[in-house]
């Protein structure tokens, strides 16, 4: 029985060992051709490895600019999806009204939605009120978009913050919203934190929404403007692409990082959506 | 979420009394205040675009030509037109394919599989593989797509150590584009399936399925006859989800293939930009948003409805 348990673990061992190098060799290239001065389409480790790709995609066009318009337009909308998040999870989570259910499903049926079918008609109607090409007009509907997600998973963290803390306070004569401000988010921000940093990246990494509705490249952020190295000049650049995916990424993976050693992170997230 | 769905941590603020009915009903609104900004987010830029989208679909609504100038109701032709077209069963045909292939097969099962195995695997190896795992799941989808891009290509690494092992290569990006991009799509998606089943694993008391291998169940029997039927609801959940998130996947596609060669790997996202964007046919585009919202609909409601009744 012994050496079967034995025999069974290692065969999980292997498999998984297989499965892992599968998903790693992707990653591979991306490493080994940012340093590679001649980069091609399969990893190979460079002779002579070189920092010059970095040093040439990092200027204000190809970089800084992109990057910082990163941050204004997720910052900005991860922002403004928590505070509309934590406004609507309140009500949501303390209070029982007849409205609660209906929302809820709403809120939940709308995280099902696909959003790129709604993004035809967003564009008309950004046409309309003259916010095509705006951070601003960007940074709402992107926050919109994460929003019944946000506000599905504030609520439930919420839920675990016990109602009998705030009762003194009520009792002490403290509104509604100094309640929340003051006893029930102090209790929940690893929650606030996971949801905050979780619909940031999603944002990062999200192409298609910034693709439609911006067009300046001074206003791209680098989810898009990596598409530039695939210009009218026929093969690109690899090494830089790889190069310039690296820093691109960077912010996210150390994000992912402080979200998975700190908060318990994406298995929280998991226990969060298992339901 | 089953606990979430039909609130349970609500009682009335003071205490004084369940439900908050004494209260007059203006007090009852001010406390429903917080959620108007959402509310407001919600009704411009999400429930507006979907009302908009119904009405277009309607019309001849187009960027240039006799659409642009006068938009005229049409009716239902703008269906008609896209259930007729090659095209356009082309393309659902292959965001069939695509989501069975990748979502409901690939992410789906692999996911649970890793998960599976990882309960008897050593640390190291689990760390390992997690993090690989999520690793590809936490890069941006066009970096993804650009990495999986290389990774397919004729000189890629997949066919080097294809040639290695024997085993004839091709350019999968142009041979088989279909499968290349679903492929691409396990990569990048399985640790989201990974992480709820691992969660949903960890769950299960340790005794119950001691007790199975007690009573002499195999491996496989214990698997299909206690583990499973244990997580179904994980299960469900789950499947949704990825279904949903694969019905539309825009830019990892549009990145590794621009829908080619020739409409070979072109899912309905891809039809529908083409159409709406690249033709300038914005009636006709909403025509086919309206029926990938429809299918997103459908897919939403059966979801909600295992919600439900696990709720009650």
């Amino acid at each position: 029985m012994i050496a079967r348990d034995r025999m069974s673990k290692l065969a999980s061992n292997l498999v998984l060992l297989g499965i892992g190098v599968l998903f790693v060799l992707p990653l591979l290239w991306v490493l080994f051709a940012s340093i590679n001065r001649t980069a091609g389409l399969r990893v190979e480790f460079p002779t002579h490895p070189t920092l010059g790709n970095f040093k040439a995609v990092l200027n204000t066009d190809t970089t800084y600019r992109p990057v910082l318009n990163g941050i204004v337009l997720c910052g900005g909308a991860a922002l403004l999806t928590m505070i509309c998040a934590v406004l609507a999870a309140y009500p949501l989570s303390r209070f029982r009204t007849r409205f609660n259910r209906p929302f809820l499903l709403t809120v939940l049926f709308c995280t099902g939605l696909p959003i790129t079918a709604v993004m035809v008609p967003v564009y008309g109607l950004f046409v309309q009120l003259n916010l095509v090409d705006t951070l601003g007009g960007t940074i709402m509907f992107m926050a919109t978009s994460a929003l019944p997600f946000a506000i599905w998973l504030t609520k439930t963290f919420m839920d675990g913050v016990p109602l009998s803390l705030e009762e003194a306070a009520w009792v002490d004569g403290a509104g509604n919203m100094r309640a929340l401000w003051a006893i029930v988010l102090p209790l929940m921000w690893p929650g606030i934190a996971v949801v905050l940093i979780f619909t940031f990246i999603g944002m990062w990494g999200n192409f298609f929404v910034p693709f439609m509705l911006l067009l300046s490249p001074e206003r791209l952020p680098a989810s898009v403007s990596i598409f530039t190295f695939f210009g009218q000049y026929g093969e690109p650049n690899y090494g830089q692409l790889a190069a310039y995916s690296l820093i691109y990424t960077t912010p996210v993976l150390l994000l992912y990082l402080l979200l998975s050693r700190k908060l318990g992170g994406a298995f929280a997230l998991g226990g969060a959506i298992k339901g | 979420m089953t606990t979430t769905v039909a609130p349970t941590s609500a009682t009335a603020p003071s205490g004084k009394s369940t439900g908050g009915s004494g209260k007059p009903k203006a007090a009852k609104l001010v406390r429903m205040l917080p959620l108007s900004p959402a509310i407001g987010l919600m009704l411009v830029f999400l429930a507006g675009p979907i009302i908009y989208c119904v009405y277009a679909a309607f019309t001849n609504m187009a960027l240039t030509g006799p659409g642009a100038a006068n938009v005229k109701f049409v009716g239902l032709d703008n269906f008609r037109k896209a259930f007729s077209s090659g095209a356009f069963t082309n393309s659902i045909w292959l965001t069939l394919v695509f989501t069975l292939i990748s979502a409901i097969i690939g992410q789906n099962t692999l996911g649970l599989g890793l998960s599976l195995l990882m309960r008897r695997s050593t640390k190291v190896v689990r760390n390992f593989v997690g993090t690989a795992v999520i690793g590809a799941w936490v890069l941006p989808e066009i970096v993804a797509a650009y990495l999986l891009s290389a990774f397919f290509n004729d000189d890629g690494t997949l066919n080097v150590m294809l040639h290695a092992v024997g085993l004839p290569g091709q350019d999968w990006l142009y041979g088989a584009p279909i499968i290349a991009v679903s492929l691409a799509n396990i990569w990048r998606g399985t640790a989201f399936s990974m992480l709820v089943y691992s969660a949903a694993l960890s769950e299960i008391p340790k005794e119950i399925e001691e007790s199975a291998a007690m009573d002499g169940a195999g491996g496989w029997r214990r698997l299909l006859f206690v583990t499973l039927p244990m997580i179904t609801r994980a299960i469900m959940t789950n499947l949704m989800l990825i279904t949903l998130q694969t019905l539309s996947v825009f830019g990892l596609i549009y990145a590794m293939t621009r829908g080619g060669p020739g409409t070979k790997s072109q899912t309905l996202p891809l039809y529908m930009y083409e159409q709406a964007f690249s033709f300038s046919q914005i009636g006709y585009g909403t025509a086919i948003a309206l029926v990938m919202l429809a299918i997103g609909a459908v897919f939403s409601l059966i979801y909600l409805r295992g919600l439900n009744s696990e709720a009650a």
